[in-house]
């Protein structure tokens, strides 16, 4: 289990990310956050602050949104992790999905796996929600692009179109 | 921005995480949430040489709450003390503080005993501990410790938590009958650490009179700053307190310092303002039984 001794000694982890069991061997400082990037080439989990500010690198823990920079991997051995890659279905892009395309809730798409991963947790608990719980919900992430506008657009849209469906 | 190498532990119990803590000494820390703990070792700005990851310690996650108050363990995420139904009942402040602390995923994760042993001078959860006189349970070898409020938090970011320690659960006691709470604090954009804050604990009698009012400050000194103003309020009906004199009574105590967010004289405005807001919305909760201040 462990390569070398100490501070420098490697952990065997097991993650199921989307679904799909994975075994990495990561030191016990690997973040959530490189370890989906670099270990499992998982970059669709972008980093931007790495101080837990921007939200970019929000993914699911167990269905919850997490910073995945503020998180060790080997913290969250055995847990369930869905990544931006992961909401999908099919092929088919999720509900949150196809109301950030419709909105033009994405500009430059850096922040966007973090805001997708953020309001599908969101709208999964809160269905109906109003302006202000919209606004709350995404505080904890920064759109350099400034386009919120837009992205508070898509939570609504994507509230109607999951209503719609499950409908 | 990556964390440095540290030794990890991760105990499948309470006795081997205090064994582990033992061992380590003044290079150990406990990883909870990690959402104080791991920006600053993201920052280079803590480099511990040994981690005790209590994660897997799911008997510490449990809220316990009754008449007489409510016993967070060192486990229960910001989220989870946010949403019982029995914490909110038994001590209504923790939920209207817990709100303000960051942004819901960060309260996904974060802890509401490791936000006391962060013991930020900015934090809410100290201010609630500090104004409830309630205190954090701390575990070693050598057996458990209780420690009041007003000895827990010695300055900014440090508390009575000492190496070989770990902070198990944390007591917030309840308020008695007619009593009535509040927090109010202005922040540069939501979810930021507060320029200033104000909680604030009315008590009223059987006439509806103010028989206790308490409130604690945030981000205006070294530790959270609790002041009694029973007696400046007086015996009297809210609605006939001369609350501009509490706020100067209030403001007189506090010695904040200025930063690039805001200037000394300005954290002591806004925290006049807040000391009326927040103990006027505590007395009509007192009175009304309500939810919070309107």
């Amino acid at each position: 289990m462990s390569e070398t001794t100490g501070a420098h000694r490697a952990h065997a982890v097991t993650l199921t990310v989307n679904g799909v069991l994975h075994q990495v061997t990561v030191p016990a400082r690997r973040l959530l956050s490189d370890c989906l990037r670099h270990d499992l080439g998982l970059t669709g989990t972008h980093v931007g602050c790495e101080h837990g500010v921007c939200g970019a690198c929000t993914v699911l823990l167990d269905g919850e949104p997490i910073r995945s920079c503020l998180t060790f991997a080997v913290t969250v051995d055995g847990h369930e992790i869905t990544t931006v890659e992961g909401l999908a279905e099919g092929g088919a892009l999720s509900p949150v999905q196809r109301a950030f395309t419709e909105c033009h809730g994405l500009q430059c798409g850096f922040c966007t796996p973090g805001f997708l991963c953020t309001v599908t947790a969101f709208l999964r608990d809160n269905r109906t929600p109003t302006d202000e719980e919209v606004l709350e919900a995404v505080s904890g992430n920064l759109c350099r692009c400034t386009g919120y506008q837009n992205i508070i657009k898509a939570v609504h849209r994507a509230a109607e179109i999951q209503a719609e469906e499950s409908g | 921005m990556k964390p440095p190498p540290f030794d990890y532990h991760r105990p499948a119990g309470l006795g081997e995480a205090l064994r582990s803590l033992a061992e380590a000494g003044a290079h150990g820390k406990v990883l909870a949430g990690g959402q104080s703990l791991i920006p600053l070792l993201n920052m280079r700005l803590a480099a511990p040489g040994h981690l005790v990851d209590i994660n897997g310690l799911t008997e510490l996650g449990t809220i316990a709450a009754d008449a007489s108050g409510v016993r967070v363990g060192a486990l229960a995420r910001h989220a989870v003390v946010e949403r019982s139904g029995s914490a909110r009942a038994a001590q209504p402040l923790l939920a209207q503080a817990l709100r303000l602390v960051a942004h819901p995923v960060i309260r996904n994760r974060g802890t509401v005993v490791g936000s006391l042993v962060h013991a930020d001078p900015s934090a809410e959860m100290p201010a609630v501990l500090a104004l409830l006189g309630g205190s954090v349970r701390l575990a070693s070898l050598g057996g458990e410790r209780d420690v009041a409020a007003a000895d827990f938090f010695v300055g900014p970011l440090e508390s009575a938590c000492l190496p070989g320690e770990l902070a198990v659960s944390a007591f917030f006691p309840a308020l008695p009958e007619r009593s009535g709470t509040a927090f109010c604090e202005v922040a540069r954009r939501h979810g930021d650490y507060a320029v200033a804050g104000v909680a604030a604990a009315v008590t009223l009698d059987e006439d509806f009179r103010i028989s206790a009012a308490r409130v604690v400050c945030v981000s205006v000194g070294p530790v959270p700053v609790v002041v009694d103003v029973t007696g400046v309020c007086g015996r009297r009906p809210p609605a006939s307190v001369d609350w501009d004199a509490v706020a100067r009574a209030v403001q007189d105590r506090i010695e904040p310092e200025g930063d690039i967010h805001a200037t000394a004289d300005y954290r002591r405005h806004l925290t006049g303002v807040l000391v009326t807001k927040a103990l006027r919305g505590a007395a009509h909760e007192a009175a009304e039984g309500g939810e919070g201040p309107a």
